[in-house]
């Protein structure tokens, strides 16, 4: 069992290494690719002549072929160099390290948020089927689904924060109480989607188990509604955490553009920046920790399956 | 009425259409059982008797309605929330599937423990001991609290079940087809254990089941349900001697016997009809062979033939007792071909899967003479259809050789493709279940003009006419599509699919074992009559002698991927020589009570 383990862990690392690798070299290339010159950026208020430019160009090799470009920034990162930043200076992991965890909260909040939403509306639903409410929720899931955040998050900024002056307008706050309080409005811009999304696997997950034999015999024993509905929502476990996998992971992308609409310094308004400078070391620096984070969510919920169902056995899946 | 421990009358159940338009399944069902007694209700599909048994319990399937008068054990149930009190304590149900019936996450101990009083629950040391109680009563180790019902077989599952079903200690107990998904081995130690629990706890019982036999073998009372009424109702040893309702008799008689192979079976023409189509007059009308105007005038009214006993036969007084037709017997098999007009030679065939512990097939080895009938019989596991499908390139074996129409080889995977365009021609397979096995939302035209043209054969309308009335279904079968077909005429569609390319071996894996008996009784006569006319070979996977005895010349007995008897049918089914065929003999259904003691 504990080899099995190992042999899947090892499997996936190997997996995720290549994701990086061929991601990394494809965002090098788009980046390259884009419109804007880094020239102009690194020049700053110097005056533009051709002796600067060429100093700037020999410093930054920016007269090397792609190739070598991508394989100067490859060994560096490597050796654990993810470089410096084009644009301000210091070093990229700096840089993304004092952003990181404004990213983190609000993600961590929004994904709290979707699921303490999506998943009671989506028993309700299923409890309620065919009924008034069941369609209710349905048509308002489907909404959350299709609304893009930052609409979402342009409306709740316009209503809530503005108009009616609940809640701060912009900003990450002192720290602290404060800093939840300023995330409540992004994290619930981006929780919308992926409440729908939970609602709508909640729902027709538990929809079928009702209607299987073991619950009918349940019922059938005397087992109360409550043991009853556990017994259902149990079975639900696998594709719940398929759904709140995908929910990680379209929040923490989502947050890119959400961040920049609430004026958050985080790592999706660093990414927006970097990407508008061609920054290219923190644009890679911020992609390559994204895909990372991506890469552990989804084993986490592989390795969760595991944990939910005696019956899926990580080394059976693999075969 | 307190002294019966269900009192039903006027039972009917509907499911409310939009616009008022509603679909009745199940009407006047009158049922009536006193402390101790047991009732078997039996039925083949759409009958009403499984709706009949949840209405008992009120836990109908969502969309559906039940109306009428329903006591259990003093409690009038008008409406579900009433019943839900008694589920467990005064009533429970045995449900049909062990596999899909206990909680796949939940320990079995904990799954026992859900229905035990919060007492007991909370207190861990005599929560363990009332598990190991009740799995004792059910011939269960203790060790088995500990599993999940994954790693249980079919029958430990089932034992399970019936321990959780009475973990409260329910007066009546309601068993659904409780051992149609098990081996036949297994069904008669289950129908035994479930017989010996109701006998000591003076439980009063309601067996739903398709098999009259089975019926005839646990219930004192037996209840005949067709198209969602009641046909005939009373004492076992009555019905048994003489059946007073020509549908009684028709399904004693469509049964195949195992001891005796016979020309053809009496089967009644047609499938049951759904409820509504025969509301206004007696519902077995079309198919009786005894039918009369006043059959069709009026729904008949339910007479009284004897002490308990009545039937809803409108001319049973001046038909008088029906006689069981068993048959005409069959010539004796011809005798077994010999060997150098081999079709299919199988040698020393083996198949292991991946990470199983031992293999499913292992050194069998397997002859079919050209237009040879042979039948292949095991429980599950015994790799029976492992080997089917190692023949018809389903699967790859992993040792041995198949001979098939003069070419030797070891797998499929080894022959070019246009012998293997060639060899599929030569052998084509129909499987166990029509409902499966054939595209959805393809028309039954369209799907038979596909595996003629698959064959390079004409695929025009007249051609799959000619199919379709080659198998005794009509040219206008196909414009439909599967759903709008009766299972028996979904499985003739499927034999018309493997018949497109003129196979000279027809491989049916459990072909009939889905079907109900009537229809199963139709199929087998319609592979008897294609075999004879196209001069076909049939090697018939099935687990049921019954229909070996009925469909083959030679049969092989298969256990644990191993031959374990071989011969001609008559030879192996009147003298066995391996113990293991004598016990598939004796668990085959009888009438007789003695047959579960």
């Amino acid at each position: 069992m504990a080899t099995a383990w190992l042999r899947f862990l090892l499997g996936r690392l190997a997996g995720t290494a290549v994701v990086l690798l061929v991601l990394s070299f494809g965002i090098y290339c788009l980046v390259y690719l884009a419109p804007g010159s880094v020239e102009h950026t690194l020049l700053g208020n110097r005056p533009a002549t051709e002796e600067t430019r060429a100093a700037i160009r020999a410093q930054y090799h920016l007269d090397d072929p792609l190739l070598v470009q991508y394989w100067n920034w490859l060994a560096g990162a490597l050796h654990g160099d993810l470089g410096t930043s084009i644009r301000s200076g210091e070093p990229v992991d700096v840089a993304i390290s004092s952003r990181a965890t404004l990213t983190l909260q609000l993600s961590t909040l929004g994904t709290l948020f979707a699921l303490l939403l999506g998943i009671p509306a989506g028993i309700a639903a299923a409890l309620r089927r065919g009924r008034a409410a069941d369609q209710g929720i349905v048509v308002l899931s489907v909404a959350g689904l299709s609304a893009p955040p930052f609409a979402v998050g342009l409306l709740l900024l316009g209503l809530l924060a503005v108009k009616l002056g609940w809640f701060p307008v912009y900003g990450a706050g002192d720290g602290g109480l404060d800093r939840w309080w300023h995330l409540v409005l992004p994290a619930t811009a981006l929780a919308i989607g992926g409440a729908g999304l939970l609602v709508r696997f909640t729902r027709t997950s538990l929809v079928r188990e009702l209607d299987q034999d073991y619950v009918v015999f349940a019922r059938a024993r005397g087992l109360g509604g409550v043991r009853v509905l556990r017994y259902a929502l149990r079975n639900c476990a696998v594709p719940i955490l398929t759904a709140t996998g995908l929910v990680l992971t379209s929040i923490l992308v989502g947050s890119v553009l959400v961040e920049v609409v609430f004026a958050l310094p985080g790592l999706g308004s660093l990414l927006v920046d970097s990407v508008t400078f061609k920054d290219v070391p923190v644009v890679q620096g911020v992609a390559l920790l994204l895909t990372i984070l991506i890469a552990l969510v989804n084993l986490a919920v592989d390795a969760a399956y595991a944990a939910a169902d005696p019956r899926v056995s990580l080394v059976r899946r693999k075969r | 009425m307190s002294a019966l421990c269900v009192d039903v009358r006027g039972l009917r159940v509907r499911m409310p259409g939009a616009d008022g338009a509603d679909r009745v399944l199940v009407s006047g069902v009158d049922l009536a059982l006193a402390p101790g007694e047991s009732l078997a209700i039996v039925g083949e599909s759409g009958s009403g008797k499984s709706l009949t048994a949840r209405s008992l319990l009120a836990l109908l399937p969502a969309g559906l309605v039940a109306e009428g008068h329903v006591e259990v054990a003093g409690t009038l149930i008008s409406d579900p929330r009433l019943a839900r009190p008694l589920h467990g304590r005064r009533i429970a149900l045995l449900m049909q599937d062990p596999f899909t019936m206990l909680n796949p996450l939940r320990r079995v101990g904990a799954q026992l423990a859900d229905g035990m009083p919060r007492a007991v629950r909370r207190d861990r040391r005599r929560r363990r001991e009332e598990v190991a109680r009740r799995l004792e009563e059910v011939g269960l180790s203790p060790e088995v609290a500990d599993r999940y019902p994954i790693q249980l077989s079919g029958g430990m599952r089932q034992r399970v079940g019936i321990a959780a079903a009475l973990v409260s200690d329910p007066e009546v107990l309601v068993a659904d087809e409780p051992t149609t998904a098990l081996d036949v081995t297994t069904q008669r130690e289950i129908l035994r254990l479930v017989r010996r629990i109701q006998h000591d706890r003076g439980m009063s019982f309601v067996m739903i089941t398709h098999d009259l036999r089975v019926a005839f073998s646990m219930c004192e009372r037996v209840m005949v349900m067709y198209a969602g009424r009641m046909l005939e109702v009373g004492p076992t040893a009555q019905i048994q001697a003489e059946p007073r309702h020509p549908y009684t008799a028709a399904l004693l008689d469509a049964e195949p016997p195992v001891d005796e192979r016979l020309a053809s079976l009496p089967a009644p023409p047609g499938s049951v009809p759904a409820h509504d189509e025969v509301a206004d007059r007696c519902p077995f009308a079309d198919r009786c062979a005894h039918v009369t105007t006043v059959c069709t005038a009026g729904p008949p009214p339910l007479l009284e033939v004897g002490a308990g006993h009545v039937s809803a036969c409108a001319r049973i007084r001046e038909l008088g007792p029906l006689r069981r037709d068993r048959g005409e017997a069959a010539a004796p098999p011809a005798p077994v071909s010999a060997g150098d007009r081999a079709l299919l030679r199988v040698t020393g065939l083996g198949k292991s899967f991946h990470g199983a512990a031992a293999p499913a097939l292992d050194a069998v080895d397997l002859l079919v003479a050209r237009g040879e009938t042979v039948g292949l019989v095991g429980e599950s596991g015994s790799g029976k259809t492992t080997l089917a499908r190692c023949v018809v390139g389903l699967e790859t074996p992993t040792a041995g050789t198949i001979e098939l129409s003069g070419r030797t080889f070891s797998s499929w995977d080894d022959l070019d493709g246009g012998e293997a365009r060639r060899l599929r021609g030569v052998v084509q397979m129909v499987f166990q279940d029509p409902y499966s096995s054939l595209h959805p939302v393809r028309s039954v035209g369209a799907t038979l003009a596909d595996s003629l043209a698959a064959f390079g054969r004409p695929h025009g309308a007249s051609d799959v006419a000619a199919l379709l009335e080659l198998v005794g279904l009509t040219p206008a079968h196909a414009r439909r599509r599967p759903a709008a077909l009766s299972g028996g005429e979904r499985q003739r569609v499927a034999i018309a699919r493997a018949l497109a390319p003129e196979p000279e071996l027809l491989v049916c894996d459990e072909s009939v074992s889905a079907l109900d008996v009537s229809v199963q009784a139709q199929v087998l006569d319609l592979l008897a009559r294609l075999v004879r006319e196209l001069d076909m070979a049939l090697l018939f996977v099935t687990h049921d002698l019954a229909v070996v005895r009925q469909a083959t010349q030679r049969v092989y007995v298969l256990r644990g991927g191993r031959c374990v008897e071989a011969g001609s049918t008559s030879q192996v089914l009147d003298a066995p020589t391996h113990p293991y065929t004598q016990e598939l003999l004796d668990a085959v259904p009888r009438e007789d009570r003695n047959w579960l003691s």
